[in-house]
């Protein structure tokens, strides 16, 4: 039992990827909060899959893949934001259009690479296994400069997030705030491409906040069980993914979707099971 | 409160100009742009209302919270303060809302259609606290379609249909002159105990009408 959790922790690769994948999860879990209560998880994927394309055009120069998709996420972000506040087109087929299009010019410079399915395969689902020092500082950094921000504007985030009238009345720079959160959403989703990949970001960003959601009342219990329940499926998925010799991005996720299903059976408020006895 | 720019003219509140007196006024929305399904407590949403005394990146004082929960038990929700709003029935969100607007302490109080979906008792539970309040100091601004409830409980209205149609005390203001103009159908009126009470005869497209409430020693100009 003991060789069973320690042996992974004999490789510095799986340590990195440990470090690496709990500090992608507790940014996810907590920015993804407002991401559920918001509504907001389809641009937190879009601005995942457009960043294909920052991504790839670092690859095809050579350059680092992370700067690529951070250098892309943020225009994305505010893009999505802007096209559906100023033109008159709706929120989600903003979305639809960034979504795609971003995803569609990656595949392109991609494809002019040779044999580009491996690394491709890595981009879009992740490879925390492979993740460098130098990856993990930079996710450090993203992930302690996102919860700085959110420690501050809390109350802000809150008011907004709950009645942006009532906020913007109050003299809060909600407009700022409209802007701001999908950036900290997109800056968000990219930190963590290197460990569950483009496609599966979603789950990372989601689940957690979704299960908290049916364990705690307020938003500050929310958070604390959106992190826990983050860091959790994170080390339990690198266990399964260590033991059983499984991919680990998917490993994570479908250890944050089994907690989620637990939690939506058998939460003492909101569980099904408890509502069916009622 | 600054969300809306006049097309023209200007806006002063209680002597000062533009939207920077925000502390001096309290603002309460119609209930149902509310998302009553945000998980926050009553407590929680009653200290929003300190967050304009607070600036950026700046936490909220215990001198706040104390605020907040006098300003709950002011009308009376103090009890139900660690209760989600979800949970709330539609007279106590309406207190909720009530409270968050007081927990500054102004001294303007603007009510957004606040008897709309409440039953009679209700509504008047609401109308007592709102008499509370002005009998503290506050001036009460509210816009509804309520009209008995502006003769009996207001001691100003001000009849709106596009523009100004009648301003004055309700026994002088609300007639059917005015109440056609304002309604833009014709209504018949009923007097009885020194209250009016208005009835639609035909049943036309039933325009923007506001009328409002100006108790106290209200200033107010458009």
């Amino acid at each position: 039992m003991i060789d069973f959790l320690l042996d992974p922790w004999e490789f510095a690769f799986m340590q990195r990827a440990l470090l690496a994948a709990c500090l992608a999860a507790l940014v996810c879990s907590v920015i993804g909060v407002f991401v559920v209560l918001r509504g907001m998880a389809f641009m937190g994927d879009a601005v995942a899959h457009s960043s294909l394309a920052g991504m790839s055009v670092a690859y095809f120069f050579g350059g680092s893949v992370f700067w690529g998709a951070f250098a892309w996420a943020v225009p994305a972000s505010l893009a999505i934001t802007f096209i559906s506040r100023k033109a008159k087109v709706k929120l989600d087929t903003a979305i639809g259009i960034i979504f795609a299009s971003g995803f569609a010019i990656g595949i392109i410079l991609m494809s002019q690479v040779n044999n580009y399915t491996a690394d491709l395969f890595a981009l879009l689902f992740g490879n925390v296994l492979a993740v460098s020092w130098g990856e993990v500082l930079l996710i450090a950094l993203v992930t302690g400069g996102i919860l700085l921000l959110i420690v501050m504007l809390y109350k802000e985030l809150l008011f907004t997030a709950y009645d942006a009238t009532m906020s913007a009345a109050s003299g809060i720079p909600v407009r700022f705030l409209q802007y701001l959160l999908p950036v900290l959403v997109g800056v968000t989703t990219v930190a963590s491409l290197r460990v569950v990949g483009i496609v599966l970001v979603l789950a990372l960003l989601v689940t957690p906040a979704a299960t908290a959601a049916l364990l705690a009342r307020r938003l500050p219990g929310i958070m604390i069980f959106s992190v826990l329940v983050g860091l959790i499926s994170t080390v339990a998925g690198l266990y399964l993914s260590f033991h059983a010799d499984l991919p680990s991005g998917p490993s994570i996720v479908v250890m944050a979707t089994g907690i989620f299903l637990a939690a939506l059976l058998f939460s003492p408020s909101k569980g099904v099971i408890w509502q069916g006895l009622r | 409160m600054g969300l809306i720019k006049p097309i023209k003219g200007e806006i002063s509140i209680l002597g000062a100009k533009g939207s920077l007196e925000r502390h001096l006024v309290g603002y309460i929305p119609q209930a149902e742009l509310v998302d009553w399904d945000f998980p926050v407590t009553v407590a929680d949403v009653a200290l929003m209302g300190r967050y304009s005394l607070r600036g950026l990146f700046r936490r909220t004082t215990k001198e706040d919270r104390e605020a907040a929960d006098s300003s709950l038990e002011l009308v009376k929700m103090f009890e139900l303060r660690n209760r989600l709003i979800g949970e709330l029935s539609g007279g106590q969100r309406r207190r909720v809302l009530l409270a968050r607007a007081m927990a500054h302490s102004p001294e303007l109080l603007l009510l957004d259609e606040p008897m709309a979906g409440l039953d009679a008792t209700t509504q008047h539970q609401l109308l007592d606290l709102l008499d509370q309040l002005r009998s503290n100091g506050a001036t009460v601004v509210l816009s509804t379609h309520d009209l008995s409830c502006v003769s009996s409980r207001c001691d100003k209205a001000c009849c709106l249909n596009r523009k100004q149609i009648a301003f004055g005390k309700p026994s002088d203001v609300l007639n059917e002159q005015v109440l056609g103009d304002t309604f833009g159908t014709h209504l018949l009126m009923v007097h009885l105990d020194g209250q009016a009470y208005a009835y639609q005869h035909h049943t036309h497209s039933e325009e923007s009408s506001e009328l409002e409430r100006l108790p106290g020693n209200g200033h107010s100009h458009d």
